[in-house]
């Protein structure tokens, strides 16, 4: 048991023990070990960890340190750099969970149903990978490989996200059956980037790995009018919709049909985008 | 003086009035012993092995290797039964530990006694069980054909109703098919308690129920032991809602504690929890309504298919209810109901607020606005034109004798404003917290729904509840096994005692089998009525018992003398006693309070087998995002038949938190059984309104008509509210999509793809 | 197999935890080593609020905890809500409003009020849904539990 109070420690203590659990905000371990079905013997508690804790702006760039809660994420000073990352942050749970989870113990975990995933995916967010020996760079859609499985090596750990701040309106939503703390069955982040003419869109619970929807992305992209801020047609608004539908590939499962997890990112997709453009044309 | 003593009367609880709860202030400081909080030095902790499959054949059971694991002190199976093999509510069907076959996921095969929960783990996951899985039995459709799942036979109990002349037919017929999921009561308490053994080779169970007396017999029987060795206490409970009117954990914890000689104590995980006990019945039901052409009901015609599980619990009871009150509150001259409950390898049914009433009144209700909209008739008119009155005829034949103010609670609850405005914030919209909505996606709907059910325990059942009152040195003592279980009924005997006695001080000993004989459970809206009116009667005879002494040794005449304020006074004047001093030598009664007889049903369902009922109406308004699927309930307003309001902060208690029950049925509550498994026992994935969810709930009305034979006129008041919020909430949302939504919950999907596409 | 000893400060107190098993929560730390059941255990997996305690100062599911990264650490159970003065605010205006029935979601629910007056002393409706929406109630349909809240809220100064 190693509740590291540097990133050196916690690094040198996976070294030597890198089958250990390593425990950030424990919201999600904590479940499985409380059900037994997750033995502890070694433990790397990362939630005294100055350097994990912060967060700071550089020129267009965000670094969070994986110890950043997503309470800290709805902070007004985060969510007016990254307003999706913040809107996001707010659907984690309960109350109590925000205050206790983690950006990185998010990634980390690897769910489909990450709240954060989409964000950082349509955001194009890198992470920052620690070991005692070697440091290395790795962008979110990238570190998942799967459903619960990323790259993470033994001995790694997730130091940071790095993430642009982009120019323009940004949206996150989520659907569940409940009017909160719920697991997302469909969600999407939808983010303007003026500079570089360019509407990302992540999507959520849709598929095992990160997902951008990319075709959906250039064909939007490319039918918008940049300079004088006119509205598409609302054709373009469904062609989009349907695009970023076409690119899901859900599961059924006791939370929601692959059909109805489908319908929603295309509902989602096409609301989501209205409002965006609604706030470009209205500013 | 006297200002100390004004002061001391305003403090004492009445009836009528807001009383706090007595166990409002350990509660609220955390110190409040909850059944799951019970510790003993010498404890044990205790463990249950539970059946992976549905259905399967035990070819054998090992423990070897479990009894090895350091720190374990007992492994018990089937063999290890000292008693009765079995127990039930109902019938003795259900076994203590599964013996050569299991019924259900999750039924107990094996128990375990360790040092700690990590040594019980590991003994638990070392038991090795050979079983043969078989075909579970899981659709209710299938069951009366299907080979028997059970000695006992698979169709746990018909009643085929049949009401009037059966050759009338209406004008108007609509007909339609109905689905009701299965709900879980999700108390928060999970269950727990603890078993110590006793001196005299009996055993000392503290345990959260529902009904100690039952539990304690059943016990007994199990552990072949006498009752009077038996005893139960009532630990804390954290809410019951039917789901601890069967036994659980009770006779394990017992055998544990007896076989190792040490103090027990068992807790369920939530996952456990949910295999653990008993649910509402999943319901599949068929109804024909026939009216006349000026709205006036001519006949209803229903089948009705509940679900009971692997064992019958409380299912005789449940499609009691459901058949005698499937066509609502209305008067209807011409019925045929047949209404059955099965077995099947699903997970067990039974208890739970409101049983066999909340199901149909889905459905009836669902055919009254059917029926309304054949009619082109105001769907509120029509329930009107139809509304039960008293005098008037049951399905069962039964006239009602007591009070229906049902026109009363549909006027009130249909009249009343709405308070209901349009939300701006995406947080009050469908998909709250989710931001899915704008105001333009979202579609308000608006329905109104009533509903009934029998108070008390029907059917010929001997009633009862004991009662003690004990009054000395101005103190009154009340000792009664009546269960709280949340509900308010330690208030309620603080403020029946003190109104009876004009005492300030009432001591309520701890509910146990000890000293006292059965309350009855506390379920079927009856406690207040039958406990309360256990309670009001050995006051009222001690009350008599100190008149008539103090009138003798005073010379006075008893009539002459009021009870008051902590005072005995004669109207006529000249005498004024303490209550204190009047009471240095003890005065005691005891009673057994019973509700009027009832009667058995005969074989077409009829019979004066009920003794009271309570009506209620719920407006629902609810907004809807028809494209996603999602609802928010933004408003339910009730009015409610209560006979007399005895606390008023509990009354609304009770109506807020009924209805909140009712709203998790209608829009998001259901534990999803695939081939016989729970696929979401968890509170990650059995979702219960949050306060995102549930609405402000508007009282219109409490319609106070003194209940006859009910204590200060009260009747129960629990489950009502359960009832006809369902029914409104899924009326509603009908309202807002125009579709016919023939199931609850209702699904996102079942709105976006309403032909069943996915 | 336990964990090396660690000190947890709860209430203004020091307990030494000597014998805790790896893996442990501080709920059941809480509840079975240092003899403070006040906090409940409706579900040990972060969904239901009933153990909630403050750590430094917020709100967090103590099942969620594991109990020896909590040393060093300012825990508030629902036993250290209520000093030797008396109840809060919160617990008062809870059994005067009739904000208890069952009383298992009760201490959970009066740690988070508490901390959400803390930091909006005058809520909305909205607010407070939104603050509690992590404790599950299942007897009250929370319409007292919000008549509580802003009772206490009255009392203590933030409205008038």
């Amino acid at each position: 048991m190693t509740i590291a109070t540097s990133l050196e420690d916690a690094c040198a203590a996976l070294a030597a023990e890198p089958g250990s659990l390593v425990l950030a905000g424990g919201t999600d371990l904590m479940v499985e070990v409380n059900r037994g079905s997750r033995s502890v013997e070694d433990v790397v508690a990362l939630n005294r960890i100055p350097e994990l804790a912060g967060w700071h702006l550089t020129g267009d760039e965000l670094r969070l340190g994986a110890g950043v809660t997503f309470a800290e994420i709805c902070d007004p000073e985060i969510a007016a750099l990254v307003p999706a990352l913040a809107q996001a942050a707010r659907t984690v749970g309960s109350p109590q969970i925000r205050n206790a989870a983690t950006i990185g113990g998010n990634i980390a975990t690897a769910s489909p149903a990450g709240d954060s995933i989409p964000v950082l995916a349509a955001l194009d967010a890198v992470l920052e990978l620690r070991s005692a020996e070697a440091s290395r760079e790795v962008p979110v859609t990238e570190f998942i490989t799967g459903v619960k499985a990323t790259c993470l090596m033994p001995g790694e750990l997730i130091e940071a996200v790095r993430v642009p701040v982009l120019d323009g309106p940004q949206e996150f939503c989520k659907v569940g059956p409940r009017n909160a703390m719920v697991i997302s069955v469909a969600s999407l982040a939808l983010l303007v980037d003026r500079s570089a003419r360019r509407i990302r869109v992540g999507l959520g619970s849709v598929s095992p790995m990160p997902l951008r929807a990319t075709q959906a992305e250039d064909h939007v992209s490319g039918h918008l009018d940049w300079d004088n801020g006119v509205p598409p047609r609302l054709e373009v608004v469904r062609e989009f919709a349907e695009l970023v539908a076409s690119s899901a590939s859900p599961i059924d499962d006791h939370r929601g049909s692959a059909a109805y997890r489908r319908h929603a990112v295309r509902v989602l997709a096409q609301r989501s985008l209205t409002r965006v453009l609604n706030r470009v044309s209205s500013s | 003086m006297t200002d100390l003593a004004t002061s001391k009367r305003t403090a004492a609880p009445r009836i009528g009035e807001d009383t706090p709860r007595p166990d409002g202030v350990p509660k609220v400081a955390g110190t409040f012993a909850f059944s799951s909080d019970l510790h003993h030095d010498r404890m044990l902790w205790g463990g249950t092995l539970r059946s992976p499959h549905p259905s399967a054949r035990i070819r054998s059971v090992d423990i070897s290797a479990a009894v090895a694991v350091t720190g374990v002190h007992a492994v018990l199976t089937n063999e290890d039964v000292p008693g009765s093999l079995t127990y039930g509510l109902e019938h003795r069907d259900q076994p203590v530990l599964a013996a050569d076959v299991v019924r259900y996921e999750g039924e107990p095969v094996a128990i375990v006694a360790a040092d700690n929960p990590e040594a019980l783990r590991m003994a638990i996951d070392a038991i090795a069980v050979d079983y043969e899985p078989l075909d579970p039995l899981v659709d209710p459709d299938l069951a009366e054909r299907a080979d028997p799942i059970h000695p006992d036979g698979n169709l746990v109990r018909r009643i085929n109703l049949i009401h009037g002349d059966q050759d009338v037919s209406g004008e108007v017929q609509v007909e339609g098919t109905y689905e009701v999921g299965m709900q879980d009561q999700a108390f928060l308490g999970p269950e727990s308690g603890m078993a110590v053994p006793a001196e005299d080779g009996g055993i000392d169970l503290y345990v959260a129920t529902q009904w100690l007396h039952s539990d304690r017999d059943q016990v007994a029987d199990c552990l072949g032991l006498d009752p009077a060795r038996v005893r139960l206490t009532l630990s804390g409970v954290g809410g019951a809602f039917g789901a601890r009117e069967d036994l659980s954990l009770h006779v394990h914890l017992c055998m544990l504690a007896l076989h190792t000689r040490r103090p027990v104590k068992m807790v369920y995980s939530r996952e456990e929890s949910f295999h653990g006990h008993v649910h509402r019945h999943p319901a599949r039901m068929w109804f024909r309504h026939h009216a006349d052409r000026d709205g006036t009901i001519v006949r209803v015609e229903s089948r009705l298919v509940l679900d009971g599980g692997a064992y019958a619990s409380s299912s005789g009871a449940v499609i009691a209810n459901a058949t005698c009150f499937a066509a609502g509150p209305y008067r209807v001259p011409s019925a045929h109901i047949d209404g059955a409950v099965v077995r099947t390898n699903n997970p067990p049914c039974g208890a739970m607020r409101g049983f066999g009433a909340v199901q149909t009144c889905y459905a009836h209700e669902a055919q009254m606005d059917r029926l309304a909209d054949a009619l082109g008739m105001d769907p509120v008119e029509l329930r009107l034109h139809n509304a039960l009155a008293p005098g008037d005829e049951l399905l069962t034949g039964q006239t009602i004798t007591g009070t229906a103010p049902v026109a009363e609670v549909i006027r009130t609850c249909a009249d009343h404003p709405s308070g209901a405005s349009m939300a701006v914030d995406p947080m009050e919209l469908p998909g709250g917290a989710g931001r899915t909505a704008d105001p333009e996606h979202v579609v308000r709907g608006e329905a109104f729904a009533l509903g009934f059910k029998n108070l008390l325990f029907s059917e010929g059942f001997d009633d009862f509840s004991e009662a003690s009152c004990h009054l000395a040195d101005g103190v009154a003592t009340i000792t009664s096994a009546c269960a709280e279980v949340g509900q308010g009924f330690v208030t309620l005997a603080q403020q029946i005692t003190c109104e009876v006695l004009g005492v300030d001080d009432v001591v309520l000993l701890p509910a146990s089998t000890d000293g006292i004989g059965s309350a009855g459970s506390t379920s079927a809206s009856r406690q207040t009525w039958m406990s309360g009116g256990a309670i009001q009667e050995a006051c009222g005879q001690v009350r008599v018992q100190l008149l008539e002494r103090l009138a003798a040794e005073h010379g006075v005449d008893a009539d002459d003398l009021v009870v008051a304020d902590g005072r005995v006074v004669s109207m006529a004047g000249g005498l004024e006693i303490d209550l204190v001093e009047a009471t240095a030598e003890p005065i005691e009664a005891s009673v057994v309070f019973r509700h009027a007889p009832t009667l058995p049903l005969d074989e077409n369902g009829q019979g004066d087998a009920h003794v009271s009922f309570a009506f209620s109406a719920h407006r629902a308004i609810v907004d809807v995002d028809v494209e996603l699927g999602l609802v928010k309930v933004v408003e339910l307003t009730t009015s409610q038949d209560v006979g007399r309001v005895l606390n008023p902060l509990q009354t609304i208690g009770q109506l807020e938190g009924g209805a909140a029950q009712g709203v998790g049925l209608a829009v998001m509550e259901e534990v999803l059984v695939e081939g016989g498994r729970i696929r979401n026992a968890s509170f990650t994935d059995y979702l219960v309104p949050t306060a995102l969810d549930m609405p402000p709930v508007e009282i219109a009305a409490l319609i106070e008509q003194a209940e006859p034979g009910a204590p200060f006129g009260a009747k129960g008041i629990g489950e009502p509210p359960s009832i006809s919020s369902t029914a409104a909430v899924a009326a509603a949302i009908r309202n807002a999509t125009g579709l016919d939504l023939p199931r609850v919950p209702v699904r996102p999907t079942d709105i976006v793809f309403p032909e069943g596409a996915a | 197999m336990s964990t090396d000893p660690f000190v947890l400060e709860v209430n203004g107190q020091s307990h030494e935890v000597a014998d805790a098993h790896p893996g442990e929560s501080l709920l059941r730390v809480l509840r079975e080593r240092l003899g403070l059941p006040g906090s409940k255990n409706a579900c040990e997996e972060g969904e239901c609020g009933s153990c909630t305690v403050l750590v430094d100062g917020q709100t967090v599911c103590s099942c969620l905890v594991l109990a020896s990264t909590a040393a060093g650490r300012q825990i508030t159970t629902i036993e250290g809500i209520s000093g030797d003065d008396g109840l809060s605010h919160v617990q008062e205006a809870f059994v005067d409003a009739g904000a208890v029935q069952c009383g298992f979601c009760t201490p959970g629910l009066i740690v988070s009020i508490g901390s959400l007056l803390e930091s909006d002393p005058d809520p909305s409706d909205l607010a407070v849904r939104e603050a509690i929406s992590g404790n599950l109630c299942r007897c009250t349909g929370y319409g007292r539990v919000l008549e509580a809240v802003h009772l206490a809220a009255t009392r203590r100064g933030g409205s008038t």
